[in-house]
């Protein structure tokens, strides 16, 4: 059975003294942090994959003297659930990621934006920065961490709707450019980066950059914590390797009747039985912010589609038209094709509307709709229809 | 300078410019709905959608700045394809019965609709599953969510011209919507009726409440003697709506239109600015008197004008506190409406009960304030019904008059008589202008010391104006104000008013006399006027204003032969008790939200 595993890491949720990592990069140059989080290649992990060290090169870069760190915690990716574990198990590692951001740009305010369902881990996160903050003197560094509760809406989730919230106004996406690290926070330089990826800039730190590179594959480096939920025996969280086929992953944690994962959550790819053995989960295939939906043959995925689209229809913050009105329209254009009310061919339609709210809507909200939706009517159109 | 490609062509713009502004340079023009040049970008229609080679998606044009070596496709596939979708999934959400709308010929999404040739709709109504009701509570404004189509302009409108924050975005996804607070109707929130979301509104989402049937019917009843009045910035608005350029004033075309329509007595607000000057002046030296004389600490300083009924209802709601400082005078358009049913009906041996007094105004707010229940001090309802320079248009047209043919024609009398200070009551500064004439004179016996009456220190865009003007060699009985500095401030634009406001209340800004229009460049940019609007409109309007103006014989309030004979045969004197019963009113403190 052994040979059948994905190889597990245990970086994330390792116990470490964090106060080391702090007290070695006090004295480190700004950009010398910068540097290693570049070398080691390491890439978001909320999703989207944008090489972290050069996000802090970008805001190290502006002038300004006031400057933000932002822990994105508004995870509200369906079928996600590793951030709620990591702030649980390793929120000192979050914080000291978040001093290391704030070194390597130069910010002296951090906030954490916590999803609001997560209120139940403040006590424990508020215990835990007094300690952080006492380090932080004893290191003569002046950088402070807040916390900021979100307050329900999926689309805070999002980098510049996250601002819009906290800085009291409604969560909707800003044009970009300008981006974050130009004008994010309150019009302030700023980097967000996801729980994860904070607690890796940590262990990067710790182990070195080469120590990050020695897992993973050429476009995605390192270990990621999959929430892997689902017609599964093994639901949990997970830190695995990057650069596994979904086959090698089905063939871990699928029950023996697998006929397609969700990579990604709702704003993932659905990728079918056929294309298990052809499709690897990172950035050179599919890339997760962790979600890990697997489904047996006893699962509708017209079912699977339309839970989907219930829920960008309701999570869509409606200021575009790309998003607000194709959501209801792809949700209503399903039922209309099930129920025999629009022929077959009206999803080709539906198809191409996907690929314009892909290309034409405000923000990644509604530019990821269509992966969900495309995959699932290329490879399961028979169950959509029938 | 920033160099790109549009379509393949170079060209050369300043840092900052958008794509959009740079694609107009090279005369390619690209769709939009919620971009407005008066307001900030929203980026959230995406109408305006462009390729950029290179990018991972479409970028919208009126968000994006240019950027070094950009390669811009306005009009390829892809941004076809996309166009054309999203006008397709506006319109599904849309109630697209035209026919039947205010503002069928005049929809920018119908506009769209024809031009990209939507026919077919592809997708389905999703308009006929929702419940809208239409908001029909307010006297000013008609607001129908089933038209709109979430641009925001009319909530970026609220809070960024007029600071009122009445209109705003509310909940997410399919149930989005543009509301009020608690979903209350437009008539029981902190909204001024001014009508700038009107004149942005691209769809017919938005849009006054109409009184053109109450007014026909009243003109075709024999038994009826109708009267109307026009104010001054529909001079030089209408025309925009009947085929000339803004700027073209059409005065004497519209008294000879208002000739045809059937109205008994085509009259003028300029006669009741006038009087209004009268008032209002006699009103600031009094309370200057009471401050400088008396010591009287009661006295309320600064005074502000009451003219505009949109800053009016806005002072009532976010400045209760400063009530006793807003001059008692009723708007022209009120001490008019007095008048017609009183002094007028005494002239000309008419009934009150059978006049029918309307008025035609630039303003939506004007709707309202004919409606307050004080404004019935002629023992009758003193305006019946108030039309839009919009809605005039429109019956000119359904009169089939031809309005371009028409000889100039001059106002009835009496009260048609006006001076160049009544007409400038359209542009903002104008009552400042307007009172300054008149007060400097009553209290120097002379002439205001500027070049041609023009007190040019107090005309301008800038949205909040300060200037002042020292008083020397009074007459004797106005010898206190020998060397008093009058100072004064102007404020267009109820988010200056604010500003202005909070200025007055922490004490930074100290003046005597505050001149707040509601409407940016004051009436001439109201919420009745022609759409569209821009600074460039407005500014061409205040232009005619200024001309007609200086044409006018008469250039000051107190030389109008007609206010002359006024206060000689019915009125006695400014502040005096007839005046009291008319021309003044009180104010009622609001609530906040």
């Amino acid at each position: 059975m052994s040979s059948q595993h994905v190889k597990r890491v245990d970086l994330i949720f390792e116990k470490i003294e964090c106060r080391d990592v702090l007290k070695k990069i006090v004295d480190m140059e700004p950009d010398a942090i910068s540097q290693e989080i570049l070398d080691s290649d390491l890439k978001g992990r909320g999703g989207a994959g944008f090489p972290t060290g050069l996000k802090w090169r970008f805001a190290a870069k502006e002038k300004e003297s006031i400057k933000y760190i932002i822990c994105n915690a508004d995870e509200g990716e369906p079928g996600t659930f590793k951030d709620r574990e990591i702030l649980d198990q390793v929120p000192g590692k979050v914080f000291c990621g978040m001093a290391i951001a704030g070194k390597a740009i130069g910010a002296k305010m951090g906030y954490v934006y916590l999803r609001g369902e997560y209120k139940f881990l403040i006590p424990k996160l508020n215990k835990e920065l007094i300690e952080f903050h006492k380090t932080m003197d004893e290191f003569n560094q002046n950088f402070r961490i807040q916390i900021r509760l979100g307050s329900g809406a999926y689309i805070c989730g999002e980098e510049s709707a996250l601002f819009e919230s906290m800085e009291g106004k409604r969560g909707e996406p800003r044009n970009k450019p300008p981006y974050p690290t130009t004008s994010g926070l309150f019009g302030k330089p700023t980097v967000i980066n996801n729980v994860e990826t904070l607690v890796h800039t940590v262990m990067i730190m710790n182990y070195g950059a080469a120590h990050f590179r020695e897992l993973g594959t050429k476009d995605s480096r390192g270990s990621k914590v999959f929430s892997i939920s689902g017609d599964t025996p093994k639901a949990g969280i997970y830190e695995l390797e990057l650069g596994m086929t979904v086959d090698e992953f089905v063939n871990d944690f699928g029950d023996g009747d697998t006929k397609a994962v969700q990579v990604g959550g709702a704003s993932g790819f659905c990728v079918p039985r056929k294309k298990f053995d052809e499709t690897i989960i990172g950035f050179e295939g599919v890339p997760t912010g962790g979600s890990m939906k697997l489904f047996n043959s006893s699962r509708s995925m017209y079912n699977v589609l339309h839970n989907y689209l219930d829920f960008f229809t309701e999570e869509s913050c409606g200021q575009c038209t790309p998003c607000r009105v194709g959501c209801q329209q792809l949700l209503k254009g399903v039922e209309a094709v099930k129920q025999g009310e629009k022929n077959s061919k009206y999803l080709d339609e539906l198809v191409k509307l996907a690929k314009t709210m892909k290309r034409a809507s405000k923000c990644g909200l509604g530019q990821s709709v269509g992966n969900a939706f495309g995959s699932i009517v290329e490879n399961f159109k028979e169950e959509i229809i029938y | 300078m920033v160099s790109l490609s549009v379509n393949g062509m170079l060209v050369k713009v300043p840092e900052g410019t958008t794509i959009l502004d740079a694609a107009k340079k090279m005369n390619f023009r690209i769709p939009t709905l919620c971009q407005h040049d008066d307001l900030c970008v929203a980026g959230n229609c995406r109408v305006c959608v462009v390729e950029q080679l290179g990018a991972k998606s479409l970028v919208a044009a009126c968000a994006v700045p240019v950027s070094e070596g950009m390669q811009i496709l306005t009009n390829s596939l892809k941004v076809r394809s996309a166009r054309k979708h999203i006008i397709e999934l506006l319109l599904s959400e849309h109630n697209a019965d035209c026919t039947k709308c205010y503002k069928n010929g005049m929809c920018e999404l119908q506009n769209l609709s024809n031009e990209f040739a939507v026919g077919d709709h592809i997708f389905i109504d999703l308009n006929t599953i929702k419940e809208y009701t239409i908001d029909r509570f307010s006297p000013s404004i008609q607001k129908d969510d089933s038209k709109c189509i979430r641009c925001q302009r009319c909530v970026r409108t609220c809070e960024q011209l007029q600071g009122v924050n009445a209109l705003t975005v509310a909940f997410k996804g399919d149930q989005q919507r543009i509301t009020t607070f608690e979903d209350l109707s437009m008539a029981e929130v902190i909204c001024t009726n001014c009508g700038q979301c009107i004149n942005r509104c691209p769809t017919g989402a938005l849009v006054e409440r109409t009184y053109l049937d109450e007014v026909w019917d009243a003109i075709l009843d024999p038994t009826k003697h109708v009267v109307v009045q026009t104010a001054p910035a529909v001079r030089v608005g209408l025309g925009e709506e009947l085929g000339f350029e803004p700027g073209k004033r059409v005065t004497g075309q519209m008294v000879a239109a208002l000739k045809r329509l059937g109205f008994d007595s085509v009259l003028d607000t300029d006669f009741t600015a006038d009087l209004t000057i009268m008032e209002e002046g006699t009103e600031l030296l009094t309370r200057l008197k009471r401050a400088l004389v008396d010591k009287d600490s009661d006295v309320a300083l600064p005074m502000t004008t009451s003219c505009s009924p949109g800053w009016v209802k806005f002072i009532e709601h976010t400045f209760p506190e400063y009530l006793p400082n807003v001059s008692s005078c009723k708007s022209p358009q009120q001490m008019f409406g007095a008048l017609a049913k009183t002094y007028y009906a005494d002239v000309r041996k008419l009934d009150p009960k059978d006049i029918v007094s309307v008025s035609i105004m630039p303003c939506t707010a004007k709707k309202y304030e004919a409606n307050r229940p004080e404004m019935r001090s002629s023992g009758y309802k003193d305006v019946d019904y108030v039309l839009t320079t919009r809605e005039l248009a429109r019956m000119i047209k359904q009169a089939g008059v031809d309005f371009n043919m028409l000889k100039e024609d001059k106002y009835d009398s009496i009260m048609g008589a006006s001076s160049g200070a009544g007409v400038i009551f359209g542009a903002t500064g104008g009552v400042m202008e307007a009172a300054l004439r008149t007060a400097y004179e009553i209290v120097t016996g002379r002439e205001v010391p500027f070049e041609n009456l023009n007190i040019t220190p107090v005309r301008g865009m800038e949205g909040v104006r300060q200037a002042s003007v020292l008083i020397e060699d009074c007459k004797e009985e106005w010898s206190f104000l020998n060397g008093v500095e009058l100072k004064c401030a102007v404020a267009h634009g109820l988010v200056n008013a604010r500003e202005l406001m909070d200025g007055v209340k922490s004490g930074e800004i100290n003046v005597h006399f505050i001149e707040v229009m509601a409407c940016p460049g004051g009436c001439l940019g109201g919420g009745g006027q022609p759409i569209p609007t821009n600074e460039e409109i407005r500014r061409k309007r205040t232009e005619a204003i200024y001309a007609e103006d200086m044409s006018m014989e008469v250039r000051k309030s107190h030389e109008n032969p007609e206010i002359i004979s006024i206060y000689k045969e019915f009125l006695g004197e400014p502040l005096g008790h007839k005046s009291h019963e008319l021309l003044h009113t009180h104010y009622t403190e609001r609530v906040r939200y």
